[in-house]
């Protein structure tokens, strides 16, 4: 099979703010180009994760080639590559945009520009991406078509003269769509004659086919057979096989420069496979990389543990796996007194954390335990060495840390106007600090710099309730300060409870600590003894609170009918008692720990 | 050998009550002929099965079992004395309903043999009765209680409260107002919501409301002190007695000895050989009679019950009398020592917090703390 030529072929990733449409215009493309049948259609068809589709949310970047017969009479080859929204997964966006030449920027004509829009723009820009404006959902009584189009001039500084104006739920326009992708936007480039560099997007393990690498094909070619290697590894593979996305897998016989596809090369090494890594032919290397992607670095950490202690190597097995899927997942292994073996992972926020937490226990049937998140602290210790804290329960005694420092964010905000006040009060009640108040129309933009501690701790979920859900928040990391930080022990019965532990801003440990010792009491059922519960800072009791014992639980009736069922009944309780972790005399069910620790993220 | 209590299930009712989950069955007719062939083949082709035992005593279960013809009580009490050593104070209780009995046929059960009746009263106010799904009015219970009184020497009933608004004062009145009423003997029960009920569904719904855990906890203390007063003591959580009149039928539960349960649904522990034994009958009265009739008895299930087993039976059955456990019975009786079968911290944590405690007599046992929390005690302190 000849390569496409260059100029037939169009590169491209779908990027907005979260749930302007871009999967939904994804479908249109699909359905309009005919890559499926109408029978295979179905909303979000690329959102094929089954977390995605219950939330309805993109999580995975997702990549599609499609045919379309323009209007100046020739066939393209288009690669679509549909991205996520939220935050958490920019590093989907940003390894996507890699791998593309252009950009379709979708904004919903009712909303206009939110901060994700502007966070994703301004990384299509960094990448060099030729970006075509496309307002969405003008079928929307409340779509201001105009008034978006002058925002996008005035915040972003782009040209919308030319934006494309689409319903991606009716179908309106996809046609301009699609004219626009082929005249607008540049072809790739590329040597098919030189020493083959590809660049490796995405993994993921398939139990069928194992691991199963996405590349971006820049020079050279790709096909079965061939002899590969890894570059930053050097580690070499045979390819197995070589295809594309029709959506479905689909196999070719090669991929040339500009196209985009995935190879399987019995792969077993999971850490052989590094994104954004140069696949190069083995007898003919490339001379040098490509420049590959920056590494993503967690600004949230917390412990994951498997609730039954036998399930530690296949955690073990199921991060690997993960982490092939996801590369701004980090692990490594730890160990907690009351949880027993785990992993202290790192993830890029708290959707980031919550998703991969499903994902470990759906798609590898774990079940897992996860520690409040926290951030990373710098300490630096009386002997003038500097440690990263990146677990509260790991910090040393206060008599040896001179200074601790937290990180700092800055965070942009867009919000109605009628909802700025209590707005603000949060960004200063959370010691956040005003770099910036500005307007467009009747949307104030707020610029803030705030301890991301702050921000870890529910201040996504205040946000969206104090604003009705108008409020759109990004943020970037912004450096390090030093703090009046703490840590505050929680303990059950006078055992620290180390997964509990946490760090806090001295001017809000009471608050937490109390809060924290009213949710336990909530959630800690009441049972034979009366159980303590305490928030510490040092030796120093901050908070308490007393489950008091059960003043009665006994069978009124047992006779000689009953023994079995009750001896029965007792095996099961004994059974149950094997996910409760003692705490002198008393026993606390782990999922007591498990609300407490959800109700804070 | 050890000594069995023998009990013998009558499966049928008049109505089935809304509470209820015994194995109690409503039928329009009764061939009560076969029943009672089937139950005196099942007792003997049970008796048969190992050297004969001595005796300790019969009871009469239900369902209504005063709804038998006395004569069925009458050839069963004849059989059992003949199948095994009866000493000649052997206790025989009948479970009889305020409305089935009427004087005549008192008299005829206790000719029969019968001497303890017990009673299901469950109240004394005619609209709790009304809501607990009885039959009978509380002036045919205060009736049929001074019958029975004149009728045999022993006799005890059964109350039911916690029920719903009920107040601890209104409880209390009720309660002295049938501990004036009765011998030496009394089960007070807190009302249970028992799974499958027509209770559990209205309950679930919302339909009506229970006092809560602090609320019964209050009643159950105001139930001891209003026994107490008239000489009765908790000798098990649900049952009271004047020392001495105690039901030698249910200690032997409580003090896990061997037992016999002859008819649908029953079970039993038996020593058989080295083991003890596990079994229950087929719960369907039709289909345990065919059983019977066809196979000499309506066992479904039997099994030698492993020493944990036993240990674990023998304590959560002990703790809840007053006398407690002996742990020289425990060893003898399971294989297990005490600190084999029991979880030593938690034991000391027990001890300490006053739930249990040791007697002079080196018996381990519940205090009144201690036994109403003690489907809590059990799965920390068991092993
Ligand atoms: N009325 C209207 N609704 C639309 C249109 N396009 C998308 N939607 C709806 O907007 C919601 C979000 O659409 P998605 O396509 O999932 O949005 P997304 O940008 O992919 O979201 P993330 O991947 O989570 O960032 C869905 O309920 C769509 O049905 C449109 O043109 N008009
Ligand atoms: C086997 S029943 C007695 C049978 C007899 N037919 C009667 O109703 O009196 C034993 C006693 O258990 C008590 N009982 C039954 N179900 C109960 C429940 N759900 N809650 C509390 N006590 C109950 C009643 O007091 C009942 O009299
Ligand atoms: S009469 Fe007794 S056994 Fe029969 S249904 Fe009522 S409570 Fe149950
Ligand atoms: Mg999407």
């Amino acid at each position: 099979m000849p390569d496409t030529p260059l100029d037939r072929i169009r590169n491209f990733s779908i990027i907005a703010h979260i749930d302007h449409g871009k999967s939904t215009l994804a479908d249109r493309l699909i359905q309009h180009t005919g890559a499926v049948t109408a029978r295979e259609m179905k909303d979000q068809l690329l959102d094929n994760m089954e977390l995605e589709r219950e939330r309805g949310i993109t999580i995975k970047a997702q990549t599609v080639r499609l045919h379309y017969q323009a209007k100046d009479g020739l066939t393209y080859t288009l690669n679509l590559m549909d991205t996520p929204g939220h935050v958490d997964f920019a590093y989907e966006v940003s390894r996507s945009l890699a791998a593309c030449e252009g950009s379709l920027l979708v904004v919903d004509a009712s909303q206009g520009v939110e901060a994700q829009t502007l966070a994703n723009v301004y990384q299509a820009i960094d990448a060099n991406h030729e970006i075509v404006p496309v307002l969405n959902k003008i079928d929307l009584p409340a779509a201001e078509p105009d008034r978006v189009k002058q925002q996008i001039e005035d915040v972003i500084g782009l040209d919308a003269s030319d934006a494309v104006m689409i319903s991606a739920k009716t179908g309106l326009n996809i046609e301009g769509v699609l004219e626009a992708i082929v005249t607008r936007l540049p072809p790739p480039k590329g040597e098919p004659d030189a020493p083959l560099k590809a660049l490796l997007v995405d993994s993921w393990y398939d139990a069928y086919l194992g691991v199963v690498v996405l590349v971006r094909v820049k020079d050279g070619h790709l096909r079965k057979g061939q002899k590969i290697r890894m570059m930053s590894n050097g580690s070499v593979h045979s390819i197995e096989q070589v295809g594309i996305f029709t959506p479905k897998m689909a196999a070719v016989e090669s991929l040339g420069p500009g196209e985009m596809g995935y190879v399987t090369a019995a792969i077993k090494t999971v850490a052989d496979t590094n994104v954004g890594d140069t696949l190069t032919e083995d007898r003919n290397p490339a001379a040098e990389a490509l420049p590959g992607f920056k590494p993503s670095i967690p600004v949230v950490w917390c412990g994951l543990y498997p609730v039954d202690a036998d399930d530690f190597e296949k955690l073990r097995e199921s991060v690997g796996k993960l982490r092939l899927n996801d590369s701004s997942f980090h692990y490594e292994a730890e160990t907690s007194a009351a949880l027993g073996l785990g992993y202290r992972c790192g993830f890029l926020g708290l959707l980031h954390l919550e998703i991969v937490q499903e994902r470990l226990s759906r798609e590898f049937d774990l079940d897992l335990i996860a520690t409040a998140p926290s951030v990373v602290y710098k300490l630096k210790k009386t002997n003038g060495e500097w440690i990263d804290l990146h677990n509260p329960a790991d910090m040393p005694d206060p008599s040896v840390i001179e200074e601790i420092q937290e990180p700092w964010i800055k965070a942009t905000i867009m919000v109605p106007d009628d909802y700025l006040g209590p707005v603000l009060t949060l960004c200063n009640e959370r010691r956040g600090r005003q770099v910036e108040l500005t307007y467009v129309g009747n949307r104030a933009m707020a610029v803030y710099r705030l301890p991301l501690n702050e921000v870890v701790f529910d201040f996504y979920d205040r946000l969206k309730s104090i604003s009705r859900g108008y409020a759109s928040f990004d943020y970037a990391q912004d450096g390090y300060e030093a703090g009046d930080l703490v840590k505050i022990s929680i303990l059950v019965n006078a055992e620290p409870v180390d997964a509990l532990a946490f760090m806090a801003h001295r001017s809000q440990a009471d608050r937490r600590g109390r809060q924290i010792c009213e949710r336990l009491k909530e959630l800690i059922p009441r049972q034979l003894f009366k159980i303590p519960i305490q928030a510490a800072i040092g030796g120093r009791v901050i908070a308490r609170e007393t489950i008091s014992a059960l003043s009665k639980d006994v069978t009124a009736k047992c006779y000689g009918g009953d023994i079995t069922r009750k001896r029965k009944l007792l095996e099961k309780q004994k059974e149950g008692k094997k996910r409760m972790r003692q705490f002198g005399k008393v026993e606390i069910p782990q999922s007591a720990f498990i609300a407490a620790l959800k109700m804070d993220a | 050998m050890e000594p069995l209590a023998l009990y013998l299930h009558w499966p049928f009712c008049k109505v089935k009550c809304p509470y209820c989950d015994f194995n109690s069955h409503v039928r329009e007719r009764i061939d009560e002929p076969r029943f009672a062939a089937a139950l005196r083949r099942e007792l003997a082709a049970e008796a048969a099965r190992d050297g004969r035992r001595p005796l300790r005593s019969i009871f009469f279960g239900g369902g209504t079992p005063s709804l038998m013809a006395p004569g069925t009580a009458a050839a069963l009490i004849a059989d059992a004395k003949r199948l095994f050593d009866a000493p000649d104070d052997l206790e025989i209780t009948l479970e009889a309903n305020p409305t089935s009995v009427e004087a005549a046929k008192l008299r005829e059960f206790r000719a029969a043999g019968v001497n303890r009746l017990s009673l299901g009263i469950q109240a004394l106010d005619g609209e709790a009765l009304r809501f607990l799904g009885r039959q009978h009015s509380a002036a045919e219970a205060v009736a049929a209680l001074e019958a029975g009184r004149a009728t045999f020497p022993r006799l005890s009933f059964d109350l039911i409260y916690a029920r719903p608004n009920q107040s601890e004062a209104a409880w209390r009145a009720e309660l002295r107002q049938a501990l004036a009423l009765a011998a030496d003997h009394l089960s007070l029960y807190q009302l249970t919501i028992e799974p499958g009920t027509r209770f559990a569904t209205e309950y679930a719904r919302g339909a009506f409301a229970l006092p809560g855990e602090e609320a019964a906890a209050r009643l159950y203390w105001a139930t001891v002190e209003e026994a107490g007063r008239f000489g009765l003591r908790p000798y098990e959580v649900s049952n009271y007695a004047k020392p001495g009149a105690e039901s030698r039928h249910n200690l032997t539960y409580w003090r896990y000895g061997d037992y016999l349960g002859i008819g649908p649904g029953a079970h039993q522990r038996l020593t058989l050989g080295e083991g003890l034994w596990a079994a229950r009958r087929h719960r369907a009265p039709e289909e345990w009679l065919a059983r019977v009739e066809r196979e000499g008895h309506g066992r479904v299930e039997e099994e030698a019950l492993a020493p944990e087993d036993r240990a674990r039976e023998l304590l959560l059955m002990g703790l809840r009398l007053a006398e407690g456990v002996d742990p020289a019975r425990l060893l003898a009786r399971s294989g297990l020592s005490l600190a084999e079968a029991v979880d030593p911290a938690m034991l000391a944590a027990c001890l300490d917090e006053d739930y249990l405690e040791w007697t002079e007599d080196g018996r381990l046992r519940a205090t009144d703390e201690g036994r109403m929390r003690l489907d809590a005690m059990l799965p920390v302190l068991l092993r």
